[in-house]
């Protein structure tokens, strides 16, 4: 706009406006303007903050409350295993008979006769009815104990736990004071907290099972979900003609990726558990519905970049005589990989994460040990969240959250897994 | 490079295909006993699913999943197979029509346990004001229709004048639970037939009497709170002049937040419950498939081991379990031995 103020302007074009810069009109509508965009600034930032805070907020509770769930409380019983087992030899817990002759050896009669001695009454509130366990996996891993007059540290039960960590009633709290002034108990880094499986006392229960059914269950989502969604997205994108057909199959692609992730519960419900008579909770089954969910991702993805790959790069590779499927799987798909797994990648992240589907195919069920094969009953990790949520122990509160940050954790990993993929294979042109 | 991405999809159809080899091949065994049922039972079954793994290095971990009493007993009566329940767990007895579909799809060896005493609490946050209530009281502050008349009561003291002057909310159980079916049994029905003419109702017109004495308001005072009986305990202690129906396990391992009304002035604690006096006590029940027995290994422990769990010196009675009378324990002991058939003559 002309700055300079001509009056023939100002009445013609702008009308009776002045577009006079030094004159106090102009002056103010700049004012206003530049306000605006200073509001705006604001808006933007007070938006980006209101998010991180959230995130800070929701970091920093399941940090506090989960990061407590890592540490455990024992407690110290003696036990003279050479007169209590009347002289068992460590021969007998090696090889395979090992656990049967274990138990012929009644250890449980052993830890709790030995913690009656010990404690008296106060046993049952020290510990539980599978504290004893502790011992029988101690006894595997070194049978030389079995020789030996010692004092075993045995996980204590999960009232004393959190009294440990000044988070009970009293009564624990006189106890575990009590206990501590002997110095009968210790703390340390709770690995059975990585290694075990569901149980009913929060002190003892595990991650593995749940995390273990989350890699099975993903590797068969992405066994079926990436093959099937790649060939998909290159047939789309490089074979299929154009006419009604594939635009109505585009359209259903993307309206998959839409539908809500509920529906394939159902959908894996009726058809691979009441038609197809599959085993109910197998990771199996919650992979198959997974992968449903995921390959529509997969397909959009990968067709978004075998897109992005230059024509010029096809009409090279045909120039110097390549054939078709040579070009795609010589030149395009190679290009498009980067784009492909990071699709993948955040399609697999979210069946990570995913549970409504789940629950609704039975993978919900208390299970105390880990899934050894695809049709094994077995649980992921949101679930085992979800039930662990829903427990009356007040000890399961820190166990969520720890849940939660190893599923974070896990979901980091992957997440960071795309971005490297990116950045390592990408090209420009 | 695309040499290695063809051996990788070749290598991920295989495993596709080993997957679809397995799982013809689950078809005819399977290693653990698998359990479903009532979220009631769910807390006792999973300390003994828990510690049955222990008893013996080859007894393998048992699936557990809690679907409610209804949900489970459609999955234990949908058919014998390895893909079916071998157990189901019941907060109250099978139903005739239950038992019936049992028998349509081939399920018809089916063996009844009872494993111990579950009582119904009716409980309140500590804060709020405590007061004894019968089970006309609680009838007549729930059902739809109180004696056939519409329900008008607002308030508490609307029922009994002696009663605090605070809005009636009680959250409750869903119709699909066993502990709901425990509600209009123990309470309401007991509740309705202190007025002689309804109870007159129930021989001669009985969908009207159960229209009257089983049906529950549907204005907002009874809220149905679903299978989770912690949200319950969560909405008590956020609003104090509410009540909550649920479990008796459920009461004691909150004890510190909430407290369990009188009701017909007795306490809900565990000698009341297991000597009967309490009204809202009702038997804790386990199915077994008897077609599975001898096909899934270990069914039979599965069971004894639940039945010694539950005795008066057994771990469960720490969950909240009570003790059944020594008659019925000695039956159920000697049920695990002969697997008698139930009987569908018996069931309602």
């Amino acid at each position: 706009m002309n700055n300079t103020a001509s009056p023939a302007i100002e009445t013609t074009a702008v009308g009776h406006r002045s577009t006079d810069w030094q004159g106090e009109a102009m002056q103010k509508r700049i004012a206003k303007r530049y306000a605006a965009e200073r509001r705006f600034k604001y808006m933007g930032l007070a938006a980006v903050a209101i998010s991180s805070l959230f995130l800070a907020f929701l970091l920093f509770v399941m940090i506090g409350n989960g990061l407590k769930g890592f540490i455990k409380t024992e407690v110290a019983v003696p036990i003279d295993f050479v007169s209590a087992t009347g002289g068992a030899s460590p021969d007998q817990l090696a090889g395979e008979n090992a656990e049967r002759n274990l138990n012929s050896l009644d250890i449980a009669g052993i830890v709790n006769t030995a913690i009656e001695i010990e404690y008296g009454t106060d046993g049952s509130e020290i510990f539980t009815e599978n504290s004893w366990t502790d011992v029988r996996d101690a006894l595997l891993s070194n049978p030389a104990l079995i020789t030996q007059n010692t004092s075993v540290w045995l996980t204590a039960k999960s009232e004393l736990d959190r009294a440990a960590k000044d988070d009970s009633n009293e009564k624990y709290e006189a106890l575990y004071a009590k206990l501590k002034d002997a110095g009968k108990v210790q703390s340390g880094f709770n690995w059975g907290f990585l290694t075990g499986s569901d149980g009913t006392d929060p002190a003892r229960v595990g991650i593995w099972g749940a995390f273990k059914g989350s890699l099975i269950t993903m590797l068969v989502t992405l066994s079926l979900a990436f093959p099937i969604g790649v060939l998909a997205a290159v047939y789309l994108e490089e074979y299929a003609p154009r006419n009604r057909a594939t635009d109505f199959i585009e359209v259903s692609i993307n309206n998959l990726a839409a539908v809500p992730s509920i529906i394939f519960g159902l959908l894996g419900l009726v058809v691979f558990l009441s038609w197809l008579d599959m085993s109910r909770s197998s990771a199996l089954v919650g992979g198959l519905v997974l992968a449903l969910m995921t390959m529509p991702v997969i397909v959009i993805a990968g067709r978004n970049s075998i897109k992005s790959v230059p024509p010029s790069i096809r009409e090279a590779a045909l120039g110097v005589g390549a054939s078709p499927i040579q070009v795609v799987f010589h030149h395009v798909l190679p290009l498009a990989l980067p784009g492909i797994m990071t699709g993948t990648i955040i399609g697999m992240a979210r069946a990570l994460g995913e549970t409504a589907p789940l629950l609704m195919i039975g993978m919900r069920a208390f299970l105390t040990s880990p899934p050894q094969g695809i049709t094994d009953p077995s649980t992921v990790l949101p679930v085992q969240i979800y039930l662990w949520s829903d427990e009356v122990n007040r000890g399961f509160v820190e166990k969520t959250s720890a849940a939660i940050i190893v599923l974070l954790l896990f979901l980091l990993t992957m997440n960071a897994l795309a971005i490297y993929l990116r950045n390592r294979f990408e090209t420009r042109w | 490079m695309m040499k290695k991405l063809s051996i990788a999809c070749i290598s991920v159809l295989a495993l596709s295909a080993c997957n679809d080899q397995a799982s013809s091949g689950q078809g005819n065994a399977r290693d653990y006993v698998e359990i479903v049922g009532s979220s009631t039972v769910y807390p006792f079954a999973k300390a003994v699913a828990e510690q049955f793994e222990n008893l013996d290095p080859s007894y393998t971990s048992p699936k557990l999943e809690s679907t409610g009493t209804g949900g489970g007993m459609e999955l234990f009566c949908s058919g014998i197979g390895p893909n079916t329940p071998d157990i189901a767990n019941a907060s109250r007895r099978m139903k005739k029509s239950e038992f019936d579909r049992c028998q349509e799809n081939g399920v018809e060896n089916i063996v009844e346990f009872i494993v111990g005493i579950d009582g119904i609490a009716i409980a309140q946050s500590k804060e709020g004001t405590q007061f004894s209530v019968t089970p006309a009281e609680i009838y007549e502050a729930v059902a739809a229709n109180p004696y056939g008349k519409p329900n008008t009561a607002v308030n508490w003291s609307d029922i009994n004048p002696s009663f605090p002057n605070t809005k009636i909310n009680v959250y409750g159980p869903p119709s699909t639970s066993g502990t709901r079916d425990a509600l209009t049994e123990l309470i309401m029905e007991v509740g309705c037939k202190t007025d002689a003419a309804t109870k007159a109702l129930k021989d001669t017109d009985k969908e009207k009497f159960e229209e009257v004495c089983h049906e529950v308001r549907t204005d907002g005072a009874y809220v149905d709170t679903g299978e989770n009986d912690n949200l319950i305990i969560q909405k008590l202690s956020a609003n104090p002049d509410s009540l909550g129906i649920f479990g008796y396990s459920y009461l004691e391992a909150n004890m510190d937040k909430v407290r369990g009304m009188p009701v017909a002035g007795v306490e809900p604690t565990y000698d009341a419950i297991s000597d009967g006096s309490y009204p809202g006590a009702r038997p804790l029940y386990v199915y077994l498939k008897g077609e599975h027995v001898g096909v899934i290994p270990n069914l039979k422990e599965y069971v004894a081991e639940f039945l010694k769990a539950g005795a008066s010196d057994g771990y469960l009675k720490k969950y909240g379990l009570i003790t059944s009378p020594d008659d019925v324990r000695t039956k159920m002991t000697s049920a695990v031995e002969g697997l008698p058939s139930l009987d569908g003559a018996e069931l309602k």
